[in-house]
C-alpha cells in the first residue's frame, strides 16, 4: 500500500484478528517513527501467515505488538475472541502462554549460564504445571521432538550447541506450554541453507502434530513461500498485498511485491540475471511520503498516488491489493 | 605441515601465466586450540584469472572465511600455514603484516558480512573512505575528498556530498554496505573478497549490491571471490564456483557447468536444501542429515561419508582425490561414486523406492 482498509479480513473464527494496528515510537521531542501505520490481518486456525517486506518496514514491530511487547498506539489485537490490548497485566500474562514468539538470534535468546534442559523447563516452572517429574518428562519429550538429545541438553549450555541446534532448543522452549500460536521472527535468517531446511521441515512437522497456527516473518521470499499458506507484504508500516502463497508469487499485483519477487536470486545460472532492481532507497518512517507510501519509488505512480492513499480491495478471489494501479487488471468479483 | 620456506619479500619471478592473478597450492591453515589442532583449511588448490569472479560455497564452518583471510594474510597468532599463495606471480604466504600492508587496499581488499561492525561508528563516512586513499595513494585534502565523493557516486549513494559528513548510524543497512564497497574499492584493488556481503540484507538491496560488485568488476577488470552458503546467490554473479566441505575443496567448475553437471552428492544436497520459488508452497525440503565434521578429528576417508546417502565401504576408508570430470576439463571433484555413476544410480533407485514425497532425487538435473 501502502494503504488502509479491511476488505481482506475473513468471516469465521480467526485465531487472531488484528485491526487498524498502529505503533508509533517517539524519537526526540517532537518526532515519531511511524513503524506500523494502520494494518489489519487475520489468521485462521492451523494457518501459516507469512509477513515479508524490506528491512525497517515494521515486521518485527507488528509481531511484538501482537504480543503486547510493543504497546500498540491504537487498534485491536483479538486473540481467541479477546482483545489483548484491553487485558489487565495479569490476564495478559496468562493469555501470553498461548502465543509464543521465537527470534532470529537463537543463541542470545537462551540464557548462556543455564543448562539447556532447565531453560526449556522454565516456562513450566513459572506456571507451576504438573509435578517436577511431569515437567521433566514433558521437556524431554519435546526435546526429542525437535531432535535434541535430552541427556546432552541436561549437561550442556547454549554455546556448546550449533546455531541450528539452538534454534531447535528455542522452538522446544516455545512449545512446552502447548501454545495455540507461534510468531516466528526471522527464525532461519542466521542459519546456513542446510540447517535452514532442517528447521523449516521441523516447523511444518510440529505444526501438523500440535495443530499450531503460525506467523512467519522473514525477508527471504522463497523461504516464506515454502512455509506459508497466505502471505502479507508490508511496505513502510503499511500492508500492500495479501494472497495465498502460490497465487501471490505467480501473480504479484502490487508494484512493490513485483519488485520483491523479481529481486530474488534464482539458483540457476541460465536465468539468474537480475531483472528489476529496486528503485532507490526506502524513505524514512519519520516523515513517510504522502498518499501511497510507495509512490516515490513506484513505476506505476501518478498524481492520484501522491495525494490519496489506496484502500485494500479484492482483485481476484482471495487476492487483495492496496494500489490504485495494480499490475493485474482487476476482475469483478461476484456482486 | 610441509614446513615449506616462503620468500620473505615481494619478488616477481616473471612467470605469471597468462591472465592468472591468484594461484593457491596445497594451502593449509590450522589453528592451535585447547581441544587440539583445528584443520580449518586443509590442502586447498585453485587458481583465479584476472577479471573473473569465483564463488566459494559451503556450510557454516567449512573454512570459507579462513580461506579468504589466509590469502589476505589476516590470521590470528594461533594459526599455522603451509602451502603457497601466489598473487600476481609473487609468493605472499608468510609475509608479515608490514609487508602485506603494501597489498591491502591497493591490491586486495575485503568486504565483511556486517557493515555496522566493520565501519567505525565514531568516524564520518568521508573520513573513513579518505583514510585508505591517504595511506595507499598519498591523496590529501580536496583531492581525497573529491575522490571519496566520486566513489560514493559510483556505488550509487544518493546525495554523496551530504553523506561524506554523516556517521554510519545515519545510513540504512544497504547504504552502509555500499559504503563498505566504496572503501574496499577506494584504491582500485585487483582482487576483492566479498564475504557474505548480502546475507543480512533484503532481497532488493542484495540484488543491487551484487549488481554493483559485478559492475565494478567489469569496469576495473578486478577479480572477485564471493563467499556465501547460498548457491542461489552465486549462480548469477560468478564465473566459477568452488565448493568447500570440512576444510577441503570438494568440487570446482565453471558456474554453468557446475549447475548442469554436479558431481558431488554434497553439492547436490546443498542445492536441494534451498527452497525453490518454482515449487508450490509446503514442498518438503530435502535436508542433509547430521552435522559438518569436527575439524579437530575429521572422519577418515571421505569427510562427507557419515552424512552421505551414497557412501559405501570404500568412502569410509579412502579419501577420494580431486579428479577431472568427463563433462569439462575445468571441472574437478572429489568423490568415489559421483552423480551419474552406476553405483550412484543404483543407490539412488533404492532411495527413490523408500521416499514417498515425490521429490526428484535422480541425477539428471
Ligand atoms: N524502540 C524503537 N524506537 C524507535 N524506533 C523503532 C523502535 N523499534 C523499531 N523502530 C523503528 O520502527 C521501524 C520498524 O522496525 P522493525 O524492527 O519492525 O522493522 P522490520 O521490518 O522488523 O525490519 P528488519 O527486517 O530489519 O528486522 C524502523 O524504522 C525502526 O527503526
Ligand atoms: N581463530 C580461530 N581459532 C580456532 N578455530 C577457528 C578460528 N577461526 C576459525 N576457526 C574454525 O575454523 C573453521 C572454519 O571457520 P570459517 O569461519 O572459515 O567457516 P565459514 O565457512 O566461513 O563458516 P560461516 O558460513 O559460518 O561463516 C570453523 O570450525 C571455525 O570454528
Ligand atoms: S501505483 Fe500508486 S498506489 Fe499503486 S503502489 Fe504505485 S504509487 Fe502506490
Ligand atoms: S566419496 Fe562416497 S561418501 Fe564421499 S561424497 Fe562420494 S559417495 Fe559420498
Ligand atoms: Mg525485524
Ligand atoms: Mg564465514
Amino acid at each position: 500500500m501502502a494503504g488502509t482498509g479491511t476488505a481482506h479480513l475473513r468471516d469465521g473464527d480467526a485465531v487472531l484478528r488484528v485491526e487498524d494496528l498502529v505503533v508509533e515510537f517517539p524519537i526526540g521531542r517532537h518526532q515519531t517513527v511511524s513503524a506500523v501505520a494502520g494494518i489489519s490481518f487475520d489468521v485462521m486456525p492451523g494457518e501459516t501467515l507469512g509477513i515479508v517486506g524490506e528491512s525497517g518496514c515494521g515486521k518485527s514491530t507488528t509481531g511484538r505488538a501482537i504480543m503486547q511487547i510493543n504497546e500498540p498506539t491504537s487498534g485491536s489485537v483479538v486473540f481467541q475472541g479477546r482483545d489483548l490490548t484491553e487485558l489487565s497485566p495479569e490476564e495478559l500474562r496468562s493469555a501470553r502462554t498461548k502465543i509464543q514468539m521465537i527470534f532470529q538470534d537463537p543463541i542470545s535468546s537462551l540464557n548462556p549460564r543455564r543448562k539447556v534442559r532447565d531453560s526449556v523447563k522454565d516456562p513450566l516452572d513459572i506456571w507451576r504445571r504438573g509435578t517436577e517429574q511431569e515437567r521433566f518428562d514433558l521437556v524431554d519429550s519435546v526435546l526429542e521432538q525437535v531432535g535434541i538429545d535430552p541427556a546432552r541438553a541436561a549437561e550442556s549450555r547454549p554455546h556448546e550447541f550449533s546455531g541450528g541446534q539452538c534454534q531447535r532448543i528455542s522452538i522446544a522452549r516455545s512449545l512446552v506450554l502447548d501454545p495455540t500460536m507461534i510468531i516466528c521472527d526471522e527464525p532461519v535468517s542466521a542459519l546456513d541453507v542446510s540447517v535452514q531446511a532442517q528447521v523449516l521441515n521441523l516447523l511444518e512437522d510440529l505444526k501438523a502434530k500440535y495443530g499450531l497456527t503460525l506467523i512467519f516473518i522473514a525477508h527471504d521470499l522463497a523461504v516464506v513461500k515454502n512455509i506459508s499458506d497466505r502471505v502479507a507484504v508490508m511496505y513502510l508500516g503499511k500492508l500492500c498485498e495479501v494472497a495465498d502463497s502460490d497465487d501471490l508469487y505467480a501473480r504479484p499485483a502490487h508494484p512493490y511485491t513485483n519488485v520483491l519477487v523479481e529481486s530474488i536470486p534464482v539458483p540457476d545460472p541460465e536465468v539468474a540475471v537480475t531483472r528489476a532492481a529496486a528503485i532507490g532507497e526506502p524513505p524514512s518512517p519519520v516523515a513517510p511520503p504522502s498518499g501511497c507510501r510507495f509512490h516515490p519509488r513506484c513505476p506505476n505512480a501518478d498524481e492520484l498516488c501522491s495525494t490519496t492513499e489506496p484502500e485494500i480491495r479484492e482483485i481476484a478471489p482471495a487476492h487483495y491489493v492496496a494500489c490504485h494501479h495494480p499490475n493485474v487488471t482487476p476482475v469483478t468479483i461476484g456482486s | 605441515m610441509s614446513g615449506q620456506q616462503h620468500s620473505t619479500q615481494l619478488q616477481s619471478d616473471g612467470r605469471v601465466p597468462d591472465g592468472t592473478l591468484l594461484e593457491v597450492t596445497d594451502l593449509t591453515t590450522h589453528f592451535r586450540t585447547e581441544r587440539g589442532l583445528v584443520r580449518a583449511v586443509d590442502g586447498v588448490t585453485f587458481s583465479l584469472a584476472r577479471g573473473k569472479a569465483l564463488g566459494v560455497v559451503g556450510e557454516s564452518g567449512s573454512g570459507k572465511t579462513v580461506l579468504s583471510r589466509t590469502i589476505m594474510g589476516l590470521l590470528p597468532s594461533n594459526a599455522v600455514n603451509s602451502g603457497s599463495v601466489r598473487f600476481a606471480g609473487q609468493e605472499v604466504l608468510g609475509l608479515d603484516a608490514k609487508q602485506m600492508r603494501h597489498l591491502w587496499g591497493r591490491e586486495m581488499s575485503m568486504i565483511f558480512q556486517n557493515p555496522m561492525v566493520s565501519l567505525n561508528p565514531l568516524m564520518k563516512i568521508g573520513k573513513q573512505i579518505q583514510e585508505p586513499l591517504h595511506i595507499h595513494l598519498g591523496l590529501d585534502g580536496r583531492a581525497a575528498r573529491e575522490t571519496a565523493e566520486q566513489l560514493l557516486r559510483e556505488v550509487h549513494i544518493p546525495e554523496p556530498t551530504k553523506r561524506l559528513d554523516q556517521y554510519p548510524h545515519e545510513l540504512s543497512g544497504g547504504m552502509r554496505q555500499r559504503v563498505m564497497i566504496a572503501i574496499a574499492m577506494a584504491c582500485g584493488p585487483t582482487l576483492l573478497f566479498a564475504d557474505e556481503p548480502t546475507t543480512a540484507l533484503d532481497v532488493t538491496v542484495q540484488a543491487q549490491i551484487l549488481e554493483l560488485i559485478g559492475e565494478q568488476r567489469r569496469e576495473r577488470n578486478m577479480s572477485v571471490i564471493l563467499v556465501t552458503h547460498d548457491l542461489g546467490v552465486v549462480a548469477g554473479h560468478t564465473d566459477e564456483i568452488a565448493v568447500m566441505y570440512g576444510g577441503r575443496l570438494v568440487e570446482k567448475a565453471p558456474t554453468r557447468e557446475l549447475f548442469a553437471n554436479m558431481k558431488m552428492p554434497y553439492t547436490k544436497s546443498l542445492m536441494r536444501s534451498i527452497p525453490k520459488l518454482d515449487d508450490p508452497s509446503h514442498t518438503r525440503l530435502l535436508t542433509i542429515p547430521g552435522r559438518p565434521p569436527d575439524l579437530v578429528n575429521p572422519p577418515k576417508g571421505c569427510r562427507f561419508a557419515p552424512r552421505c546417502a551414497y557412501a559405501r565401504d570404500k568412502c569410509l576408508q579412502e579419501e577420494p582425490p580431486l579428479v577431472t570430470a568427463d563433462t569439462s576439463p575445468d571441472h574437478v571433484y572429489a568423490c568415489w561414486y559421483p552423480v551419474g555413476s552406476p553405483e550412484f544410480r543404483e543407490r539412488d533407485a533404492e532411495i527413490m523406492a523408500t521416499i514417498t514425497t515425490g521429490v526428484e532425487l535422480g541425477g539428471t538435473r
